[in-house]
């Protein structure tokens, strides 16, 4: 996984509630079996028409965000389906980081394993942010991992909270499976236990 | 932890594998469910970093978001579908992973498979690359959703790296109504909270409504746990779980059985165990459900109307509202009942379990699928479906014009040939009503099984219980 450590990019604003994962990836995407190249999926109903032609009206697609790599955003964020495609896909469009009032769970627990940094902030902070991300080709903001500090276009500083735990991995790209490998130990002798105290768990 | 512990607090302290001191847990995974749309990345990562998994035997894995519900004797037409499906099977031959073919009587929707086998039990702990892996919870499991990257560390490691959810209740009180099924009762679940009322909890469903209802009735309240925002349902396991599972293929046996029945019935919430958020809903309040916009927490009742911009709460809610009816071709403040519908879907792993099709079948029995209404039927499983045609329950959809298919996702998700052409709309028992969820353009409204039967007879959104009262 990618660290992230700060990141200085311009932001796009995406003032809808309850974006859902099939909104940001639709189905026709997930017969995929790689994680790769999911960018030509990302928001596509929003992007092309029916018969495949670009709107180019979409935010992303407009010349001053078309190098946007954080995402403003409204309540809820990644809600619905737990297809980590979701994630891939705003990956693989440059997308490293996304702000908004709230996140649905399961997108917000894939965005770390992704190394994408979603920041939950109260809702007048947001729309502060949202009306910076509206600046066009001023929109940079600057996000700091380690310090927890967004700085917005005008110098305005803005911090977040964020697990520990996770900002740890995040900052040095750590992978999960290798962690947990090193308590190996912890789950055999968990599983031993099982096996004596809840025999009938056993297939 | 001292005092009163709710299910939750249970299920969770037992399968606490390791504690970091921030809090940070490593918990034990006793069932994973596994299907072809979100594992093909997880065995990839698997093979190239030379891992194997650690509990291949604590696994099932069965196709059922891609496959056609139409004869399949000839394989899969789709490629990418064909593909996907193939690549699970030669997963599952490499690693060892049980896998039931898209030819087995037991081959079905993960969700429905999971407790007809018996593999989903009470205290357990089940995951899923599925978001409606809550289902389980009807079991008093502890069962969620995961992405692909949680896919493969459980097959690393038969773990999961979680923060305890905080414990929410829910409870219904009073019989529910002529008329008012257990779909109905979700759905009004999530009109009150809303899609993000349960988010960072787990929702555990308690009240005299919900323990009178039955394990498929159950299911369909958990699957839509995450509609309302929370990883996990959770109700408490009783004499009726316990039916359900005895004798089911994979359930313990013999003195097994016995022992575990004994510690199930210590799973239940503690009197006087407390919640970080209470809910309370009155069954008498209750009428059939039907969504009319694009989120599920879109809700009204059958007799109830399309809102007016008006009634919205904020300037947030209102955009939504408009942007929702724009996309449903709907006028606000139109009453539900007028709401024309082109087509039918009964199924998914919400509602495609035998007794909702016994629902559908009572009110399609002796009636005609309305005129330029297509209506189908999609069993969640080869079982279901086994039980269903001993019932003779194809028989009356058949007759009735219904649509009789093959076990899958079908157009819940619309990732086979099942979906909608732009500006259809349909009235489904699925749980998803966003924008292009079951083929773009498509135009969803979610309801009950009965409800969805009274719509294709009548051609339009009506009310079941003139249907089924004379």
């Amino acid at each position: 996984m990618e660290k992230f450590t700060k990141l200085r990019a311009t932001a796009a604003p995406l003032p809808l509630v309850n974006v859902d994962t099939d909104m940001i990836i639709p189905k026709q995407f997930l017969k995929t079996i790689q994680r790769h190249g999911l960018a030509k999926g990302l928001f596509y109903e929003m992007r092309f028409e029916h018969d495949g032609t670009p709107k180019d009206d979409f935010i992303l697609d407009q010349p001053a965000y078309k190098t946007a790599q954080i995402l403003v955003a409204g309540d809820n964020f990644g809600c619905g389906s737990s297809r980590e495609h979701a994630p891939w896909a705003l990956l693989d469009a440059g997308i490293r980081c996304i702000i908004a009032p709230s996140f649905a769970d399961i997108f917000y627990n894939n965005c770390f394993k992704n190394g994408i940094l979603p920041i939950q902030l109260p809702k007048e902070q947001v729309s502060l942010l949202m009306d910076d991300a509206k600046r066009g080709a001023n929109a940079v903001v600057e996000v700091d991992l380690e310090s927890q500090t967004i700085t917005g276009p005008d110098g305005g500083e803005i911090a977040f909270e964020i697990d520990p735990f996770r900002k740890h991995c995040l900052l040095n790209g750590l992978d999960d499976i290798g962690l947990t490998l090193e308590k190996q130990a912890d789950i055999e002798s968990f599983e031993e236990r099982r096996r004596l105290q809840e025999p009938w768990l056993a297939r | 932890m001292t005092g009163p512990r709710t299910l939750f607090d249970k299920i969770w302290q037992s399968h606490l594998v390791h504690r970091q001191e921030d809090g940070t847990c490593l918990i034990y995974i006793d069932r994973h469910l596994v299907h072809e749309v979100t594992s093909p990345q997880a065995f990839e990562g698997l093979r190239m970093a030379g891992r194997k998994p650690r509990r291949p035997d604590l696994a099932l894995a069965v196709a059922d978001h891609n496959v056609p519900t139409t004869d399949r004797s000839q394989g899969i037409e789709d490629d990418e579908s064909r593909l996907q499906v193939e690549t699970l099977e030669a997963n599952c031959a490499e690693f060892g992973v049980p896998y039931y073919a898209v030819d087995d009587i037991r081959q079905g929707i993960v969700h429905i498979i999971g407790p007809e086998q018996g593999f989903t039990l009470p205290g357990t702990t089940i995951v899923c690359g599925d978001s409606h892996t809550s289902t389980h919870g009807a079991f008093g499991a502890l069962a969620f959703g995961i992405g692909t990257s949680e896919v493969e560390h459980v097959l690393a490691t038969q773990t999961l790296i979680q923060k305890p959810a905080r414990n929410m209740r829910i409870s219904v009180e009073g019989a529910l109504p002529f008329g008012v099924t257990a779909k109905d009762l979700i759905l009004a679940i999530i009109g009150k909270i809303g899609t993000a009322g349960g988010t960072g909890h787990v929702i555990e469903y308690a009240g005299d409504a919900v323990q009178a209802l039955s394990m498929e009735g159950r299911m369909t309240v958990c699957n839509m746990s995450i509609e309302a925002g929370a990883r996990a349902g959770l109700i408490a396991p009783d004499d009726t779980t316990f039916a359900y599972l005895k004798g089911r293929p994979l359930s313990p046996k013999g003195g097994a059985w016995e022992q575990a029945e004994a510690a199930w019935r210590h799973l239940p919430s503690d009197p006087g165990a407390t919640y970080d958020k209470e809910v309370t809903l009155k069954s008498a309040d209750i009428e059939p459900q039907v969504t009319w916009g694009t989120s599920p927490q879109d809700v009204a009742p059958v007799t109830g109307h399309v809102p007016r911009l008006e009634e919205a709460a904020d300037e947030h809610r209102r955009h939504a509202m408009e942007r929702a009816l724009t996309y449903m071709g709907l006028e606000a403040g139109m009453p539900v009942g007028d709401i024309k519908i082109d087509r039918v879907f009964i199924g998914s792993c919400t509602n495609g379990r035998i007794e909702d099709l016994r629902d559908a079948a009572k009110v399609a029995q002796g009636r005609k699928v309305a005129d330029k209404v297509h209506a189908m039927v999609v069993p969640g499983s080869g079982l279901v479906k086994e039980q269903a045609e001993a019932e003779g329950l194809d028989r009356i959809f058949v007759e009735a014009g219904f649509d009789w298919r093959e076990p899958g996702c079908s157009m819940c998700l619309a990732m086979n040939a099942d979906r909608l052409a732009p500006g259809e709309r349909c009235a489904s028992t699925s749980n998803r009503n966003f924008e292009g969820r079951q083929g773009r353009g498509g135009r969803t409204h979610l309801m009950s099984p009965a409800m969805a039967a009274a719509a294709a007879v009548a051609g339009h959104i009506a009310d079941v219980r003139s249907l089924t009262k004379g």
